[in-house]
């Protein structure tokens, strides 16, 4: 179909996020308001020992002596903390009895990203056949995982069963008063994951396929723990190309990746929550703080496709504490409408001969803010540092803006570091040529966004790279530059 | 506010002083808090207790101090002592063109037009220091180009600190206005004589009109015990082309605070600078080239080699507004650190508004070539000048657009000595 500018406006314009929900859940929420009262009652819910009680208090005493930071590139209004409930039980019952009952425009969403029928009833919150693979797939997951003694559960179960592990490791990367979300998030966290990777054991499969099946509901306080012993590998997925729904606005989550010696994590993240509406009404509040932490001959691998959400803020970083650590972050990051992302890393070099990589890519249409923000820190004692940076960015239409804050911070001579940074749109040549060949405008941008971020989503797993691909087109849709 | 007394109050130049007062109140110093500080503390300088006006007038003779003059070629002088305007050591001129002082620029109704239509229009009127200056500063240097005039030589404006005061705050204010088609070349130099601390808290204003022409330099190589802020704001017309460059050799603390204000079409905006460092020194570069309107270009190189316990910082600002389309912006900062104990901050900042620009910014920090000079070694070159060498040509780009001849030589030697080899040929 032949676009003329004109229509590819009109359509953006009425091109809408359908997927709220509006039916009623039936669940236990709590009263509105923070207190320690509140921090308590969440804790006694999950059964939590005592240690963590205290952990949870201990933070909110921090995060109530803390102020919301407001250096980062992005506006909106502050929301009231104590008009959000902070404990909802994951709802039950089934939002729709059949698929028919799904909005057809989901649907098709999903068509297009290539979910299968089972995942698509499963996100779109359909009710689900007992018989149907995908519980009997989640056991035989579950059973390999066990004989390898990976342990992958939700941390509120981590915290009763391994109590040991959680105590050793949470809050070492983040710090609870790390900053104002990571303390609301350690005294409030409704739950999230926990993975442990035993010494030398190679996780067989990506995390993500079961925790895409599996994990629902986790709630807006998402704390995530990965622990990969000395010598093993993970690879671990989260979020989902499908479009989520969410009624919750605000989400402040905590990753913490510990990478013992010689261990290896690579963590990918799809995130593609509700951006709000055309006139910027509305969308979610992502307020994420993710940190990984390597020791010896360690690799942290961060990648990221950041499509959703009205407000980002997200840095997830590397501490390269072991010599010949390595830390990589490969970034897409696209806004449109009123979206708003200020999101890039931090690489702390304090170990020899540590090395990191930053590839990130921002584009931005509509009337978006898009900025990348980053630190590379280098130690009086980092040795042979190295570090190579690229942030590019692609400008789509004269209302959107593009901005990079690059921090770098030397203190050794012996560092090489090098850090680029480019600002362009998308050439008139270049969608002349594509037109000439018969590729309609759209397409050819399409063509030209992947070219442009092919460098990241070859990083992402492999089938999550295809769907990631189709997610960059319909994102992207009707914002002819 | 001894100073108030002995102006008319009556002055409009009065008004601006009251508010910039007040705004300084408000404000007080930059403290490591504020982002545009992040990397440079003033808490050194703010326990010192400074005069901020010297007790008595101070004479210099020119044989004391010729070597700070670009003394091989014929140029015009506004030399300052302690802050007081020497006629002696200067040579002013209004021949066709305005090259004097401040202080008979603010006071003399001949000039009240230009001064109306310029004075601290540029400046700005909310960064603490700047207001500070334009509250106290009561001298400086005047320039004045009418349209298609140009200057027969380059005028250089040197401030002098005697060190007769056990410590100094000097506070100098510079307007120069380069109107339609005018050319002007400027070399600015602070130089303080004895170890005793000095504090220059520096403002200049520089319009460039329609098509105009302006070179700026200014040679940093103070003693180890004089700190500069120097904060030089710049407004541009159409298709007028300014550059600074900025060679920062010396002084304890120097912050460049550089700001181009691009407001007309087809305009160039160049900033170059040479850092080289020795022992606890700290220089930051700050530059902002604010693109307002379209099809313009702006160019930045900033080179910088760091010794011992030695501190740099660059933070590059470049913003690109909507309707700034085609501009061109490009921003490069390369950096050496020879030394263990040295740090090197930077912060190349891109804030783009428009989307068919071409803007970049490229930064390195690394280490001179190990094959380089194993090569210059395998030929007979000691190491130490190799290295010489190296960081010579390392820094060589910079200076290929210094358009003074002279003043590309004397540059080129205060390298050499910085650098601490004698090569033993010119370079």
């Amino acid at each position: 179909m032949a676009y003329t500018e004109e229509e590819l406006k009109k359509e953006l314009e009425t091109k809408e996020y359908e997927y709220g929900f509006y039916t009623d859940i039936e669940s236990e929420t709590f009263p509105n308001g923070l207190n320690e009262e509140i921090v308590v009652a969440i804790s006694k819910k999950k059964e939590e020992p005592e240690w963590m009680t205290e952990w949870r208090l201990e933070s909110f005493r921090y995060w109530k002596e803390m102020v919301e930071p407001e250096w980062a590139n992005v506006h909106y209004t502050k929301p009231d903390f104590q008009a959000i409930s902070y404990y909802s039980a994951p709802n039950k019952k089934p939002k729709y009895n059949s698929l028919d009952e799904v909005d057809p425009e989901l649907l098709s969403t999903f068509e297009r990203l290539g979910i299968s029928l089972d995942e698509q009833k499963k996100l779109a919150g359909v009710a689900m056949d007992i018989v149907m693979d995908s519980v009997s797939v989640a056991t035989t997951f579950k059973k390999t995982l066990a004989e390898k003694g990976i342990i992958f559960c939700s941390i509120s179960e981590a915290i009763k069963e391994h109590p040991e592990l959680v105590k050793k490791y949470i809050g070492t990367v983040v710090p609870q008063k790390d900053n104002f979300y990571a303390a609301l998030n350690s005294a409030v966290f409704s739950d999230g994951s926990f993975c442990y990777i035993p010494k030398g054991v190679r996780c067989p499969m990506e995390l993500s396929t079961y925790f895409r099946i599996n994990q629902a509901g986790t709630g807006q306080f998402e704390r995530t723990l990965v622990i990969a012993d000395e010598g093993s590998y993970v690879s671990y997925l989260e979020g989902c190309t499908a479009p989520s729904r969410d009624e919750n606005q605000l989400h402040a989550a905590v990753v913490e990746l510990i990478a013992l010696d010689d261990a290896e994590i690579k963590y990918s993240t799809v995130q593609n929550w509700f951006p709000g509406d055309k006139s910027g009404k509305g969308g979610v509040y992502n307020f994420v703080t993710k940190r990984g932490i390597c020791e010896k001959n360690a690799k942290i691998s961060w990648t990221q496709v950041e499509t959703g959400s009205a407000v980002t803020w997200k840095y997830p970083s590397c501490i390269l504490k072991g010599d010949n650590s390595i830390g990589e972050f490969y970034s897409i990051a696209v806004t449109n409408n009123y979206q708003q992302a200020d999101t890039g890393t931090k690489m702390i070099h304090l170990g020899k001969n540590t090395k990191s990589t930053i590839i990130s890519k921002g584009i931005s249409a509509g009337k978006s803010q898009n900025s990348y923000r980053g630190l590379v820190q280098v130690n009086s004692r980092a040795e042979n540092a190295r570090n190579f940076s690229q942030c590019d960015s692609l400008l789509m239409g004269n209302e959107c803006g593009a901005h990079t804050f690059p921090y770098i911070e030397t203190k050794n001579k012996t560092a090489q570091i090098e850090h680029e940074a480019t600002t362009s749109k998308i050439g008139e040549d270049q969608i002349f040529y594509c037109n000439q060949r018969g590729i309609d405008t759209e397409k050819a941008i399409a063509l030209i966004v992947n070219g442009f971020s092919k460098e990241v989503l070859n990083k992402l797993p492999m089938e999550f790279a295809v769907e990631a691909q189709k997610l960059l087109e319909i994102s992207l849709e009707g914002s002819v530059g | 506010m001894a100073f108030e007394n002995t102006i008319d109050v009556e002055h409009p130049i009065h008004d601006i002083r009251s508010e910039a007062i007040k705004n300084f109140e408000s404000k007080g110093f930059p403290s490591k808090k504020d982002e545009a500080w992040k990397y440079t503390s003033l808490n050194s300088l703010q326990k010192v207790d400074f005069s901020i006006f010297p007790k008595e007038e101070n004479t210099l003779e020119y044989s004391q101090v010729k070597k700070y003059f670009l003394h091989e070629i014929d140029t015009y002088k506004i030399v300052f002592i302690d802050g007081i305007y020497s006629s002696y050591l200067s040579e002013t001129t209004h021949d066709g063109v305005d090259i004097c002082l401040m202080s008979s620029a603010l006071t003399k109704p001949m000039y009240q037009q230009v001064m109306d239509l310029y004075f601290n229009k540029v400046a700005s009127k909310e960064e603490s220091l700047t207001t500070l200056n334009t509250a106290f500063s009561r001298e400086g240097a005047y320039i004045y180009i009418p349209k298609n005039k140009m200057p027969k030589k380059p005028v250089e404006i040197i401030h002098f600190a005697t060190g007769n005061e056990a410590s100094l705050l000097l506070q100098p204010r510079n307007l120069i206005v380069v109107e339609e088609n005018a050319e002007l070349q400027v070399i600015e130099r602070h130089q303080s004589l004895t170890k005793n601390e000095v504090f220059t808290n520096s403002v200049t204003e520089i319009f460039a009109d329609k098509s105009a022409i302006i070179d700026y330099y200014k040679v940093q190589n103070n003693n180890a015990a004089a700190s500069m802020i120097d904060n030089t704001y710049i407004s541009q017309k159409n298709t007028s082309n300014v550059s600074v460059h900025t060679f920062s050799f010396g002084g304890k603390l120097t912050r460049n605070n550089l700001n181009f204000f691009q407001n007309g079409e087809h305009i160039n905006s160049t900033m170059k600078g040479v850092t080289i460092l020795g022992d606890k020194q700290h220089v930051d570069h700050h530059t902002l080239v604010h693109h307002r309107q379209p099809n313009c270009e702006s160019h930045q190189d900033y080179k910088g080699i760091y010794g011992e316990n030695s501190t740099g910082v660059f933070n590059g600002k470049i913003i690109v507004d909507k309707i700034a389309q085609k501009t061109n912006a490009f921003q490069q900062n390369n950096n050496v650190l020879v030394s263990d104990k040295a740090t090197i901050n930077t912060k190349p900042q891109l804030e783009i508004f428009a989307d068919d620009v071409k803007c970049s910014h490229g930064c390195t920090i690394g280490q001179l070539d190990e094959d380089a000079l194993f090569y210059l070694q395998t030929r007979g070159i000691p190491q130490k000048e190799a290295r010489a060498l190296l960081m010579y040509a390392f820094a060589n780009n910079v200076l290929q657009s210094v358009r003074i001849p002279e003043l590309k030589k004397r540059i080129n030697k205060l390298i050499a000595t910085k650098l601490g080899v004698r090569l033993g040929f010119e370079l």
